[in-house]
């Protein structure tokens, strides 16, 4: 602070908490609607305080989804997006964990080649080559599996770039040492450079987890069976009629837990959350 | 900046190298040389024959009115999204900036969002501004205004922007409060011991400071309006009314996936791709020669 001016320090406080109302404003009313009951949701306005439908309302959705759209259980979801989250999560770090390290720590023909090849990835989201990808798994007979779910997305070119920013910062001493101690190149990998890139690997997860918690339109293409569906779109498929038809209790108890995961990522883990989501960008 | 210590093996690195390499060709460069592919093909309706036709998907995209209109919604979209979300976040993170009490408990009521995924904040968006029982419609109501954004195309416009803002203003926050945090103490205390007040020291000092960060976020936010808000649009407007809402991400999903017009989708994609590559490679160019006075 350079200098104190109670009525300027008064106003951030009023913005931030104002903007933070704001922010907050969707999530409070989202909680709210999932405890109420169908009666009390269709009334206009809405209450806005809790109803006493909260115990039953997570209850039906985690076990037998909606009663009038789709019926697929939400816990059944909530796995499948678990495992898609963390094997996207786990894959991505593990290929390019050494994908970075074979192109810092060699020297080989075409490495430049092989690094530009991977470079370019970064400029195409999944969504502007969606069909044709699409027919690709399809002929490798990946629909409606885990496989199909989290392989397309592991490949990645933000991960690799922020390995070798970071492999690039330790010290050469470190290699020299340990190949006049002897150490091949994996003893190396796994005795040095993992153990220093603990954080790097904290903070590309959680990146990376709620990157994969929330794909939309892949998984939307790939998962035909209800047993297969994420939580994110299960929520989609919950919304079948006018507005005040659906069952807006139980769609906002899923999006609820559709949240609650991710959320508890973000906010526990914020330190690493900031470091990945600022390093991996830059 | 190259290692200096390096291992030697004839077949170690190509090995490690191969299960990213192995990816990254079949599900980005082999999909991406077949949109490009089928971009020149023409399908019957019944899929059962198909001709090379040179150009004429793409000439058939380019004399068609819709996809200038979502051309255009694509980029009023970007604009109000980009603009309003840096907007908001600058102010929020400024004012965290200057606040000793509290900041932590700020930074994580606002950081939050980035953790929801894009179709759920459709969902909930949709939900308080539900035509017949949204709370918010509710209130509208209450002031006078008719709120249906399943029939009028700029309150459908409305409604996806303010959740694809909610939900990119904590990711704008976070590299607005680093950038602030890292313009130098000194330079400030010595505007303001030069008798400058704190308007005059933003817009001299620390907003010329941000400006690296300022056309960062900028690029950043067009892809993610371009791209990232496809769940969005897909929960709540689908498009509409009548093409409103129809980003060329959406158009793309849409021609190609539920119309089944595999070439012109395919020739929409090319030009996505053409788009976000030279989106990419403006951000390198600035980022090297750093946006900065």
């Amino acid at each position: 602070m350079v200098e104190n001016r109670p009525w300027l320090t008064f106003l951030s406080h009023a913005v931030l908490i104002f903007g933070a109302v704001v922010v907050a404003f969707p999530l409070y009313v989202t909680f709210i609607a999932s405890t109420l009951s169908f009666e009390q949701i269709s009334q206009v306005p809405m209450q806005l305080w809790p109803g006493g439908h909260f115990v039953e309302n997570y209850r039906q959705v985690l076990s037998a989804g909606t009663t009038q759209g789709s019926k697929a259980a939400v816990g059944t979801m909530l796995f499948n997006s678990f495992v898609m989250a963390s094997s996207i999560a786990i894959g991505k770090i593990a290929i390019s964990i050494i994908a970075s390290f074979a192109i810092v720590y060699f020297r080989f023909p075409l490495r430049n080649f092989f690094f530009w090849m991977i470079f370019v990835t970064l400029m195409l989201p999944v969504e502007v080559r969606i069909i044709p990808t699409f027919k690709v798994a399809s002929d490798l007979g990946l629909l409606d599996s885990y496989v199909g779910l989290t392989l397309p997305l592991i490949a990645s070119a933000t991960a690799t770039f922020l390995f070798r920013q970071f492999f690039l910062t330790i010290p050469e001493e470190l290699a020299e040492a340990s190949r006049i101690d002897g150490a091949g190149p994996m003893r190396f990998f796994f005795d040095v450079v993992l153990p220093l890139s603990k954080t790097s690997i904290a903070a590309l997860f959680v990146i990376q987890f709620i990157y994969g918690w929330n794909q939309y339109l892949w998984p939307l293409l790939v998962t035909g069976q209800e047993s297969m569906y994420t939580i994110v779109i299960g929520i989609k498929r919950m919304i079948v009629g006018g507005d005040a038809a659906n069952e807006w209790h139980l769609v906002m108890a899923t999006a609820m837990l559709a949240m609650l995961p991710p959320a508890v990522v973000v906010i526990l883990m914020q330190k690493w959350f900031v470091k990945g989501l600022v390093e991996t960008e830059k | 900046m190259e290692k200096r210590v390096v291992f030697r093996s004839a077949w170690l690195p190509y090995l490690l190298l191969a299960p990213q390499i192995a990816v990254t060709i079949v599900f980005f460069f082999w999909p991406a040389a077949q949109a490009v592919w089928y971009s020149f093909l023409l399908q019957d309706a019944f899929g059962s024959s198909t001709q090379f036709v040179w150009f004429e998907n793409y000439q058939s995209l380019l004399t068609d009115s819709h996809y200038y209109d979502a051309f255009k919604v694509t980029a009023l979209f970007s604009v109000l999204v980009a603009g309003l979300g840096i907007l908001l976040s600058l102010v929020l993170a400024v004012m965290a900036d200057r606040v000793v009490r509290g900041a932590l408990a700020y930074k994580t009521l606002l950081i939050w969002p980035y953790a929801v995924a894009a179709a759920v904040a459709g969902v909930l968006w949709g939900f308080m501004f539900a035509p017949s029982i949204g709370i918010v419609t509710y209130v509208l109501k209450g002031m006078g205004i008719d709120w249906d954004w399943l029939i009028k195309g700029d309150q459908a416009m409305l409604l996806v922007v303010m959740a694809a803002v909610w939900k990119q203003i904590s990711y704008n926050f976070l590299f607005f409060l680093a950038g602030l945090q890292s313009v130098p103490r000194s330079l400030i205390e010595a505007a303001a011991i030069d008798g400058a007040g704190p308007a005059r020291r933003f817009r001299d000092i620390v907003f010329p400071l941000l400006s690296p960060t300022t056309f960062f976020l900028l690029v950043v936010n067009i892809v993610y309006a371009f791209f990232d808000t496809f769940g969005i649009i897909d929960a709540t407007t689908q498009g509409g009314p009548a093409g409103a809402t129809q980003l060329l991400v959406y158009k793309v999903y849409y021609d190609g996936v539920k119309a089944a017009d595999l070439g012109g989708s395919s020739a929409q994609s090319v030009i996505l791709m053409f788009i976000v590559i030279a989106l990419t490679v403006i951000q390198f160019r600035f980022v090297e020669k750093k946006v900065n006075y």
